[in-house]
């Protein structure tokens, strides 16, 4: 690690502040993406911006249609919300398999989908549930948000203070995880709602995650895995690397997504 | 206390220690006034140094010296050496190129150390290290065995053409062209063995510190051989003669062979606090260990199994290619040839065997003995071997192993390959494996995992191993510059507790507990008056270390050496105290008595009147009760034994879950059940990794791909099923205990067991082989090329 400033702001107010100030300042929430880069030395912030001491960015609340989770919420207070379980099974489901138990103590929403890491589950969520993203100065909608590695829609000094979820209908997430490492091979997220049918694909994409046009349109039309027989997926646009070539991440989709819908219901 | 003896499963006492975060690791070592050193590491995998400019790095905040290469060859610093010299067919002896502690001139791998940077604290260490300049002359890399032999392949070593360090051969060339000119039908099998990084928990760490009033130096170290690190390091690196150098190390948090090697670090720290005269400490980050650790396997094989009609092996001929890195590790020749073509007999009678192995340079990680070293090499390839002999034979794969094992009355048994086998009996452990494993119910089970949609398959392996290499003048005669005895030097305290200095170390294996047990039982003591010392050449005479599953043979053996001398001495004592003969006294139990009466002094008063000698036989015996014994066995020990697996295949996806697990082996005696168990889990896990996850991976220009845990992928709790453990025991018939060795025999025989199981799972496909690791993408493509053709058919 390089020396850096700390600081340990007590509202999103003055953090952004601390933030619009310093361009080369960087948030820290659960670390756990953050920290690593800066062990080996692959970032050079200014300073630390801490989350941790903003009270009003932690916690889940749940009403007939939506579930909020606030921006400094845990993996593992998501994974363990009775709440959340039972309007979302699906999304609890995804947040108990992220990591270990460790990194899902530490990890949260908002680091999550900051950092955009092109293998990370909650994206998937995000864009399959249709979320809206709110921030310290505004609302963005899931197909706006994710722009690709690495990146997002967020402004230098924006920060993500909850993501709001429609509760579908059906939903499931089902992860081939990467051996070595245990973040997604290939995760595909599927629901059913009053956000349409979507299928979000994250582990695979070239760009990150994103979602499958004809899987959406063949579950449309009949919501069951053989309506996704002989849906293929070009695989010009997927990653390939020393666990998985793009044809067989290509495959992997076909199969991931068949066996979300069957454990949708 | 209950029982603790030979034969009792008692806990590991080490172990409280470790779990409660109390056991003193190197890096929990740090001394007064200690400096931090950070090692500069070359990023290419072949380049010439044109310059180093440090100029930046002396004046950076912190900073108390910057070492390069140069620094160290004008003070005369010597290489590395290499413990083993391995002669080519022609008897002309191995390439043998110079090891730098750093590099000069030229770097030869990712990773391989330039320059190091001392300073007041790690942090201004790397600071100043990034701060450090090279002009560098990148060069065309030879990455793998295939690329340095290429004809105008790029030389590893300028005066090694050819990237060859040695080609050699073992066995009889006639005898076996002979056989083939005449065999019914031939096996025919190509195979490489999967290159491996060994991850020990516990990261390398080296703590260097000079004494100017006195001139002696100290080495903390996390090997697995403090006295061998001593001598090769004193020796013929720095120039400090053993007086002068203690080596110590203490606890350490897993070797797997890694920890065996004399490290470059290890002499930096060392040299660096003699200049500095400040303690000098370097720990690996895990980054650093991916690429500095001795690495592991890397062979490329051709074999071919010649058999009568019968389905009887009638020869073996063997060609391998063995990738050693870019530099000679210590014991980096004998791994590939003396611990490997040694062992192709197997369990079998196979008359002839021939084979050849050519040892190469390439621009990667040194490569050296890993958890089995050679031998998880030769069983690979025998047994995968055997099983496509059954399948060219149309034969059973347990009937073919039956057919050609060595039976139990042919003991001991010479092999064509070197070795004379002592004792064994491989159709017990095989029948116990089978019943174990319900092998005669397996297509119910085959049947029932069909129906739910899985590819269920079953394997076998019948293996043998070698440990505890030696006896010295043999292993000296086959190239290595060490003897391989072992030392135990045994201090019965004055009120009878007993401490025994072994020269062997503890990493993981229990011998904390294992040798108190050995005590307890040879002197009648409760375990709680036993206190084993290892790891530190200041305490203990001697020692070889620990690999190769040799604690127990060798080590084990020479505490029983020195253990006889003790009761010998004591029953003089014992007999001038109770006015008897020498003759008349037993010693059962912890008591001295004279035969056939109640009259008798317990160890504790023999052992005082030793210490207090007012009525004492002085005119024969010396005072005290202190002996030593250096143990040189007489041959290699050979536990062997059937492992069977059991694994299911996920069609879709081409995911591999190993559902069962039965090991069943030889170790010989067993002293401590539960600590065999684990030593027998432990490898077992290591070699599911080895078959089904673990890979080293270099791209064309020499860069680790697989250079972190987010991409080498180590076995984890969930890949591993309940392993079932059984042993069938034969004693080794040559050292006192009757033991042979459990440390490695997990990682031996579990490859091609699993293997084996992944290629009967895809029988219906078509498949001989699957090369390590069978990964879900490798066994997907096998899948979708299998349904295409169908498709196409
Ligand atoms: C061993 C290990 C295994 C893992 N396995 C998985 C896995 O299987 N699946 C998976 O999805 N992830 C995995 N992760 C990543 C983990 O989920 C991280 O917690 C997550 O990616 C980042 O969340 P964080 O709170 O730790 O963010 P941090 O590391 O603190 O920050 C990450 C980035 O986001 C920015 N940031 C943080 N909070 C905000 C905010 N509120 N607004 C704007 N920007 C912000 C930071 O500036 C930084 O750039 C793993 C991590 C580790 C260490």
């Amino acid at each position: 690690m390089y020396e850096f400033a700390y600081h340990r702001p007590a509202s999103v107010a003055e953090a952004v502040k601390l933030l619009a100030a310093d361009p080369e300042a960087k948030l820290i929430s659960g670390g756990m993406s953050l920290i690593p880069v800066l062990k080996q030395r692959l970032a050079r912030p200014s300073a630390l911006i801490d989350l941790g001491a903003i009270p009003d960015l932690v916690g889940i609340s749940v009403s007939a249609t939506t579930v909020t989770v606030k921006g400094r919420t845990t993996h593992a207070a998501v994974a363990a919300s009775a709440e959340v379980r039972r309007a979302i099974p699906a999304l609890a489901e995804l947040a108990s398999h992220i990591g270990d138990a460790q990194v899902r103590n530490r990890g949260t929403i908002g680091g999550s989908i900051a950092h955009n890491d092109p293998t990370a589950d909650y994206p998937s969520a995000v864009l399959a549930l249709g979320a809206t993203v709110h921030t310290s100065r505004r609302t963005i909608a899931a197909d706006d948000f994710f722009t690709g590695l690495f990146t997002t829609a967020l402004e230098p000094d924006e920060i993500v203070t909850a993501v709001e979820f429609p509760i579908p209908d059906k939903a499931a997430y089902v992860k081939f995880p990467n051996p070595a490492s245990r973040y997604a091979m290939v995760g595909v997220f599927v629901a059913k709602g009053p956000m349409g049918v979507r299928v979000a694909v994250t582990g695979a994409g070239a760009k990150g995650v994103f979602r499958h046009a004809a899987m959406e349109e063949a579950l449309a039309k009949s919501w069951s895995p053989e309506a996704l027989e002989g849906i293929t997926t070009p695989a010009e646009n997927l990653t390939t690397d020393i666990h998985a070539s793009r044809e067989y991440r290509a495959h992997l989709i076909g199969v991931m997504a068949k066996r979300a819908v069957a454990k949708a219901g | 206390m209950g029982y603790e003896g030979i034969g009792a499963s008692v806990r590991r006492r080490e172990d409280l220690r470790f779990l409660s975060g109390r056991g003193i690791y190197t890096d929990d070592i740090n001394r007064p006034h200690q400096a931090y050193a950070v090692i500069v590491r070359s990023p290419h995998a072949h380049a010439r140094i044109r310059g180093i400019d440090a100029s930046a790095a002396r004046s950076a905040p912190g900073v108390i010296a910057v070492f390069t290469g140069a620094d160290m060859a004008a003070e005369k610093i010597g290489g590395l050496p290499c413990g083993w010299q391995v002669k080519n067919k022609d008897g002309t002896p191995m390439a043998e190129p110079p090891h730098p502690v750093l590099a000069v001139g030229k770097v030869r791998h990712v990773g391989d150390p330039v320059a190091v940077v001392v300073a007041e604290t790690k942090p201004q260490a790397r600071d100043a290290a990034e701060r450090i300049v090279i002009d560098w002359e990148v060069l065309p890399a030879a990455a793998t065995i295939q690329a340095a032999l290429q004809p105008g392949a790029p030389s590893v070593h300028d005066d090694v053409p050819g990237n060859v360090c040695f080609d050699w051969h073992l066995g009889d060339k006639t005898a076996v062209d002979a056989a083939f000119a005449r065999a019914h039908k031939v096996a025919r099998l190509e195979l490489s063995n999967n290159r491996l990084i060994p991850n020990a928990m516990e990261p390398r760490c080296a703590v260097g510190e000079y004494d100017p009033a006195t001139g002696d130096y100290t080495l903390w170290t996390t090997s697995q051989n403090p006295h061998v690190i001593r001598l090769l390091m004193g020796a013929f690196v720095l120039n400090i003669p053993e007086h002068k150098l203690r080596v110590v190390a203490p606890d350490v948090g897993g070797g797997f062979g890694s920890k065996i090697h004399h490290y470059a670090e290890e002499a930096i720290v060392t040299w660096a606090a003699g200049k500095l005269k400040r303690p000098v400490k370097w720990t690996a980050d895990r980054t650093e260990s991916f690429m500095s650790d001795a690495h592991g396997r890397d062979h490329v094989t051709e074999a071919e199994l010649a058999l009568d009609d019968e389905g009887r092996f009638l020869a073996l001929r063997v060609r391998t290619l063995a990738n050693l890195g870019a530099y000679l590790s210590t014991f980096a020749p004998c791994v590939p040839t003396y611990l490997y073509a040694t062992l192709l007999a197997g369990v079998y009678t196979t008359p002839a065997i021939y084979a050849e192995v050519k040892a190469v340079f390439t621009n990667t990680v040194p490569v050296d003995a890993y958890r089995g070293a050679g031998r998880p090499e030769a069983t690979f390839l025998i047994e995968r071997l055997v099983d496509i002999a059954a399948l060219e034979m149309g034969m059973d794969r347990v009937e073919i192993r039956r057919r050609n094992f060595i039976p139990k009355d042919a003991f001991p048994y010479q092999t064509p390959v070197a070795l004379q086998y002592d004792s064994g009996d491989y159709h017990r452990t095989l029948d116990e494996a089978l019943k174990a494993a319900k092998w005669d119910t397996f297509e119910q089970r085959r049947a029932e995992a069909a129906r739910r949609g899985k590819l269920r398959g079953i394997g076998i392996s019948t293996y043998i191993e070698a440990c505890g290499i030696a006896p010295s003048a043999v292993v000296g005669s086959l190239g290595a510059r060490a003897g391989l005895y072992e030392v135990a030097n045994i201090r019965v305290n004055p009120t009878g507790s007993i401490t025994v200095f072994t020269g062997t170390h503890s990493h993981g294996q229990g011998h904390e507990t294992t040798f108190a047990q050995l005590i307890a039982d040879r002197f009648g003591v409760p375990m709680s008056q036993v206190e084993i010392v290892h790891g530190d050449t200041a305490k203990v005479p001697f020692g070889m270390g620990t690999y190769g599953s040799r604690s127990l043979a060798v080590g084990g053996s020479a505490i029983v050496r020195a253990s006889d001398k003790i009761i010998a001495k004591a029953k003089r004592i014992a007999a001038h105290l109770l006015e008897a003969s020498v003759e008349d006294i037993e010693f059962k139990n912890g008591m001295f008595r004279v035969a056939g009466t109640d009259r008798a002094k317990s160890f504790a008063e023999v052992s005082l009147a030793a210490y207090v000698p007012h009525n004492y036989p002085i005119e024969e015996l010396e005072p005290g009760l202190e002996e030593t014994a250096f143990y040189d066995p007489k041959n290699f020990t050979f536990p062997a034994g059937c492992h069977i697996c059991e694994v299911e295949i996920d069609p879709e996806t081409g995911e591999v879950e190993v559902v069962n697990f039965t090991a069943v082996d030889d170790v010989g005696r067993v002293i401590n059940p539960m600590i065999v168990e684990g030593q027998v889990q432990g490898g077992v896990a290591q070699g599911i990794g080895q078959a089904l996850f673990e890979t080293c991976v270099y791209d064309e220009a020499g860069q680790l791909l697989s250079g972190s845990m987010m991409d080498y992928t180590m076995p984890r709790a969930d890949d591993v099923p309940y392993i079932q453990v059984g042993t069938a025991v034969t004693l080794c018939t040559h050292n006192p205990l009757g033991v042979k060795g459990c440390g490695e025999v997990g990682a031996i025989g579990a490859p091609p067991a699993v293997i084996g199981a992944v290629v009967d799972a895809l029988r219906d496909y078509g498949v001989r082989h699957i090369d390590m690791p069978a990964t879900s993408h490798k066994i997907w493509r096998i899948l979708d090329a299998g349904r295409q053709r169908l498709a196409a058919e």
